[in-house]
């Protein structure tokens, strides 16, 4: 599937493939750098149909250790590869289901209120739902084979697969 | 290779067209680290205080390589069935809901404390067979390696005289608890004793007198049940306390908010509603009285015990003797000049004695300082423990965050300039944030915001009641020093006692220093 953007087209994606990669790569580092930051009061609290899966995660630390680890290092390299433009499809997605789990954990339903909800109102729909549609669509019209680093490993010219 | 690829300088370009972002990315990166690292340090340096210690403080007290200590517990209610899963006895059963509930590992990783229960003396059967589950049972943290036999007294008269025992624990009912100590302190025996040390201010010079004599004469290590100051929080709170970062304090407010009927000592009713076992065939009542006036047979006042006065003192010495415990050993207050306490029974009209609103202000004219409790068991409604100076003020809970005061003169220069927000903590500390557990019940979620259930060591939450036994056995085995030995439990008890005499006698109190009595 070649995909032909306009100059435009391909600017808004690449804009927003580098915003949501930033936002993601600060997320990972500054949890990474913070010697306190620490999922477990995220994932205690969880509310709604996954909240006593997630919750028991919490209360292992071994596994909270684990679960740390691998939602630090999966921002850090995912936030990193959406600016660079490597393995785009492949990122987007991957970051849309961390966001989905985000989600998951505290969805802003009726009835649920999120002691982590910050920066506006939210019915349903709040930040993280949109960051993952916002993946979502990056990786339906991916844009490192054109501009980034996939450019160089798969065929020139062609969006990665 | 065939299908080598040939790049232009236009695909190199455009291949590497966003990494200039990560160049402005890192830019960003370490201005804010170094800008939150500046912030930091001129609020550390400002105050004398090492970058707040990581979650982890290693445990400084010896190991256990010394002589097994052969405990005897006096009352096995629900204070000592705590007491010894802080010693590492639990019941199967307790062990099994654990474990479903993922919650068996930290206790199993708790330090082996080296000792054996060998004696138990309750005046109930059915808790005294329970006890000797509790103490066989072979799941124990660490190699220790359960007593095979256990031997129960039916009274601790004989257990106090008894060879077979080195160190008692008294765990029951307020009461009994200053015969029970001088009886053994008398024989030699250690003392582990559960607040309040004394149901009565005579009782404290009584118990005062035993065990200066017997620490003197008889070596003998005495240890009054209050667990806070084991707590990490508590250490750092002191540390900020010794700076003198808060700048003068003038005001120490503590409380205690409960409202469950089990925090309300309403406990003859199990969680069905249905009434608790124990009658006059399988409770030693005559014993379970001891010197207390003489009263039916009454399974209200065996399991309710706190809300009389000839058993207890209510609020004052059941959970305000923790709060003063703290505010002394923070502040080294001893004890206060005077007090004024009010109250009243004005939610539980059960028949009980003691009020369930209760308030009581002490001032230390010396100190320049007030302290005020406040409590309440119809409102849960969370107060911590707050410390306020010219400076700065200090709540005191789990964790302690501390607020510069907009109108403080040391913090001036910093909040003007903006590094000091005083709408937010100038310092936090929140201990173990690597780790979590889970609290289950409103008593228990209680304790733990107050810091009385757990504290983190070595990366573990720890139970400080653990900290607080381990303290006492190394002292009985090392001679290392106590954090509540007989003369903080004086002042403690005095302080209780002050507040209970006003409230009683609807009167201000003294503490005459000279005479050492309450006038």
């Amino acid at each position: 599937m070649n995909m032909k953007y306009t100059a435009a087209q391909l600017t808004g994606l690449v804009l927003l493939r580098i915003i949501v990669g930033w936002h993601l790569l600060y997320e990972g580092l500054s949890k990474l750098i913070d010697p306190y930051w620490t999922s477990a009061g995220y994932l205690s609290e969880s509310k709604w149909i996954f909240a006593s899966l997630l919750r028991s995660l919490a209360r292992n630390p071994h596994v909270l250790a684990g679960v740390d680890f691998v939602n630090i290092w999966s921002l850090i390299i995912i936030g990193t590869f959406l600016i660079a433009g490597l393995f785009t499809r492949v990122v987007s997605y991957s970051g849309m289901i961390l966001l989905l789990l985000y989600y998951i954990a505290y969805p802003p339903l009726v009835g649920i209120e999120s002691p982590f909800a910050a920066g506006g109102r939210h019915l349903l729909i709040n930040w993280t739902i949109i960051e993952a549609a916002a993946l979502f669509v990056l990786a339906l019209f991916p844009t490192g084979g054109m501009i980034g680093v996939d450019r160089l490993i798969f065929r020139h010219g062609r969006p990665s697969e | 290779m065939e299908n080598e690829r040939k790049y232009s300088r236009r695909d190199i370009i455009k291949a590497l067209a966003t990494l200039p972002v990560f160049g402005l990315f890192a830019f960003e990166f370490l201005k804010k680290v170094a800008y939150d690292r500046w912030k930091k340090k001129a609020v550390l340096s400002e105050l004398d205080l090492k970058r707040p210690a990581p979650a982890v403080v290693t445990r400084t007290s010896p190991e256990h390589s010394g002589p097994q200590v052969r405990l005897g517990i006096i009352g096995f209610g629900r204070r000592g069935e705590q007491i010894a899963q802080s010693l590492g006895f639990a019941h199967p059963d307790w062990i099994a809901k654990r474990k479903r509930n993922n919650r068996l590992e930290p206790w199993l990783a708790q330090k082996d404390l080296n000792v054996a229960i060998t004696g138990i003396f309750d005046v109930f059967d059915v808790r005294a067979g329970y006890a000797q589950t509790v103490i066989k049972n072979k799941i124990n943290p660490g190699d220790g390696s359960p007593v095979e036999k256990v031997k129960r007294y039916r009274s601790y008269r004989d257990m106090v005289t008894s060879d077979d025992i080195d160190a008692i624990i008294i765990t029951t009912p307020d009461f009994h608890h200053a015969t029970m100590a001088i009886a053994a302190v008398n024989e030699g025996k250690h003392v582990y004793c559960e607040k309040c040390m004394t149901r009565t201010e005579e009782e404290v010079y009584r118990v005062e007198a035993a065990v200066k004599a017997a620490e003197k004469s008889k070596g003998v290590v005495f240890q009054v049940g209050h667990q806070t100051t084991q707590n990490e929080v508590f250490q750092r709170a002191k540390e900020i306390c010794d700076k003198e970062i808060l700048g003068k304090i003038t005001l120490v407010e503590t409380s205690s908010s409960r409202n469950t009927p089990d925090g309300a000592w309403v406990r003859h009713l199990d969680e069905n509603g249905n009434l608790r076992p124990g009658d006059a065939r399988s409770i030693d009542w005559k014993e379970w009285l001891g010197s207390a006036p003489r009263v039916p047979f009454s399974q209200e006042r065996f399991y309710n015990w706190s809300k009389y006065w000839d058993y207890a003192t209510g609020l004052s010495g059941q959970l305000f003797s923790h709060e003063y415990d703290a505010a002394n050993q923070l502040l080294g207050l001893g004890i206060p000049l005077s007090c004024v306490a009010s109250g009243g029974i004005y939610y539980y009209k059960d028949g009980r004695e003691i009020p369930d609103v209760f308030h009581a202000t002490f001032e230390f004219p010396d100190r320049e300082l007030t302290l005020f409790y406040s409590a309440s068991l119809a409102s849960s409604r969370p107060r911590r423990r707050v410390l306020m100076g010219h400076d700065a003020w200090m709540e005191l809970g789990e964790y302690l965050n501390v607020f510069a005061d907009t109108h403080s003169t040391r913090y001036r220069a910093k909040i003007r300039d903006g590094i000091v927000v005083p709408s937010r903590p100038m310092v936090s500390y929140q201990p173990g944030s690597q780790g979590i557990d889970a609290i289950t019940s409103a008593s228990e979620q209680y304790y733990a915001a107050r810091g009385l259930i757990y504290t983190y060591r070595d990366g573990q939450r720890v139970n400080v009641t653990h900290l607080h036994l381990q303290e006492w056995l190394d002292a009985i085995r090392g001679g290392t020093p106590l954090s509540s030995p007989i003369e903080a439990g004086v002042e403690v008890s005095i302080a209780c006692h002050m507040a209970t005499k006003s409230y009683r006698e609807s009167r201000r109190v003294e503490w005459d220093p000279v005479r050492r009595r309450i006038v």
